[in-house]
């Protein structure tokens, strides 16, 4: 209950249009179906109904409905917070979270720049594949037949020009990144820098509210 | 003094073999001798492989010289303690928009520069929205760069050196992978920085056309400098620039052409202009002809 709240809150306050959200809901249906289903007819205990091999079960019913209800608020969290996020935002916040392990000589800087780096460059991977892809298949290769072994197989070949020019790629950014005075972490300035500010205590505070309520409850054993 | 100074600049490519082993030497540049004054446009031309992309690396300081001096602005490259400051008076634009464009939007990768140099915050923002603006890419500033076009990608690349307040910028053939829209419009936004912010520009090129602007035009072929001089005087060279493999602005080649056929024009004409006003004062002599 307190979380269906605290949710709701969130979604609210996010200003995502809801149906956005519940877009999102439809890759996961079969799962979803799929979980229900099992958990519905699989629960021993008091009966509920039964016809011929099937037997649902109060305990199944009541499984069911909360496995479903979890997998679904996992859903519109996970979304909500790609949706609120960007990437950046989520790397620099990786960096200044593991920031501590600097002193320990983890390449935090290093390892968040990486990520946000591979984030970038996904798209123009996804296009040079595409474009590999087509240049194979206009010379004859087959990416559509055959069955999934086949259509693995028919992929290796793509592999390799597209590391080469991933490994191209990777040298001329070095290059333009050192042209332009990068040289690790140290001593740089940010130019969107994470400041907490109040309303970042209170989601701090209302978290923490949340989260002793789900406790109690549980301790409590309600 | 000049900005811009390389003496005697000799760079070796060292082959090796699959083994790792040193089996010989290419010598990309050989003997350079270049001066660049402030403020001025200077075109560098070449066909593949003439050694013009090396070049560009050694005034940035991402290649030593082998042999010789390259000095930017009173710093000798070589001399590591002033890396940082060689870097930041010699900005870099390299020829693929894709794969010199670090942050995922376009304002975050014009800050990034900037963020290197440890400039605070507040001063980053400024910078940002000053050079975005010059280029005119600020209505831009919140969109992915894997959604610009090829001429609006350079001109971010273009903002991402100007943020951090160079006093030259080096663009290695920028326009080779764009469109002639494209081509059009970082031409254009690299000639005002040139006239509007007085920055150094030394653009390498082997589109002609995009070298008539220049004040000086360096031609160089296997690693040396076989012609330098004003674009005028380099362009009415119209058979040494085709021993060079290099073409010469269309105009001038029809120019060239129509006075070896005998008509009385000037040589070394570059705009089309130019040329309907030389025809235009040639006409009277020819009638009386």
């Amino acid at each position: 209950m307190a979380s269906t709240i605290r949710l709701a809150v969130c979604v609210l306050l996010s200003r995502v249009p809801v149906g956005y959200i519940l877009r999102g809901m439809k890759t996961i249906m079969v799962l979803l179906l799929i979980t229900v289903l099992f958990n519905l007819f699989l629960t021993p205990g008091r009966t509920l109904v039964s016809f011929w091999k099937f037997t649902i079960t109060w305990e199944g019913l009541f499984f069911s409905i909360k496995m479903a209800v979890r997998l679904i608020f996992l859903i519109i969290a996970s979304t909500l917070m790609t949706l609120t996020t960007s990437p950046n935002q989520l790397t620099d916040a990786l960096e200044s979270v593991l920031g501590p392990l600097k002193k320990i000589h983890v390449p935090v800087h290093e390892i968040s720049m990486m990520m946000s780096i591979a984030l970038r460059f996904i798209p123009i991977l996804m296009e040079e594949t595409d474009k590999i892809m087509k240049a194979q298949m206009a010379r004859g290769a087959d990416f559509e037949s055959g069955n999934l072994i086949n259509k693995i197989k028919a992929m290796v070949p793509l592999l390799v020009p597209l590391f080469i020019s991933a490994f191209r790629r990777a040298n001329d950014l070095a290059m333009a990144m050192e042209a332009r005075c990068y040289h690790g972490g140290d001593g740089r300035t940010k130019m969107k820098p994470l400041i907490y500010k109040r309303r970042d205590a209170s989601a701090y505070v209302l978290l923490c509210a949340f989260l002793a309520c789900c406790i109690t409850t549980r301790v409590l054993g309600i | 003094m000049e900005i811009v100074k390389t003496i005697k600049l000799i760079h070796d490519y060292i082959v090796r073999d699959e083994e790792g082993n040193e089996t010989g030497k290419v010598r990309a540049i050989d003997g350079v001798d270049l001066d660049v004054a402030p403020g001025q446009f200077i075109a560098v031309l070449g066909h593949n492989g003439s050694g013009k992309s090396t070049l560009a690396k050694h005034l940035n300081a991402l290649l030593y010289p082998s042999e010789g001096q390259v000095i930017i602005d009173g710093f000798d490259t070589t001399d590591d303690a002033h890396l940082w400051d060689i870097r930041q008076e010699a900005g870099m634009v390299f020829q693929n928009p894709d794969n010199q464009i670090i942050g995922q939007i376009v304002e975050e990768d014009v800050g990034f520069g900037p963020e290197n140099m440890g400039v605070p915050t507040k001063e980053i923002w400024e910078r940002v929205e000053e050079s975005l603006k010059t280029v005119g890419m600020w209505e831009l500033r919140k969109k992915s760069p894997n959604r610009l076009s090829g001429g609006q990608k350079q001109r971010v690349s273009i903002a991402g050196v100007i943020a951090m307040h160079p006093k030259c910028i080096i663009m290695d053939e920028p326009t080779a992978m764009l469109d002639p829209s494209g081509r059009h419009e970082v031409i254009r936004a690299a000639r005002a920085l040139n006239q509007v912010e007085h920055i150094t520009i030394i653009l390498i090129t082997h589109y002609m056309e995009e070298a008539i602007y220049a004040d000086k035009v360096f031609v160089m072929d296997e690693g040396k400098i076989a012609l330098q001089g004003t674009p005028r005087e380099v362009f009415s060279q119209v058979d040494r620039m085709k021993e060079l493999h290099l073409d010469v602005p269309q105009v001038t080649l029809l120019a060239h052409e129509l006075r070896k056929a005998g008509i009385d024009i000037p040589e070394g004409i570059l705009t089309k202009e130019e040329l309907a006003q030389a025809l235009h004062l040639s006409k009277p002599k020819e009638t009386r002809a």
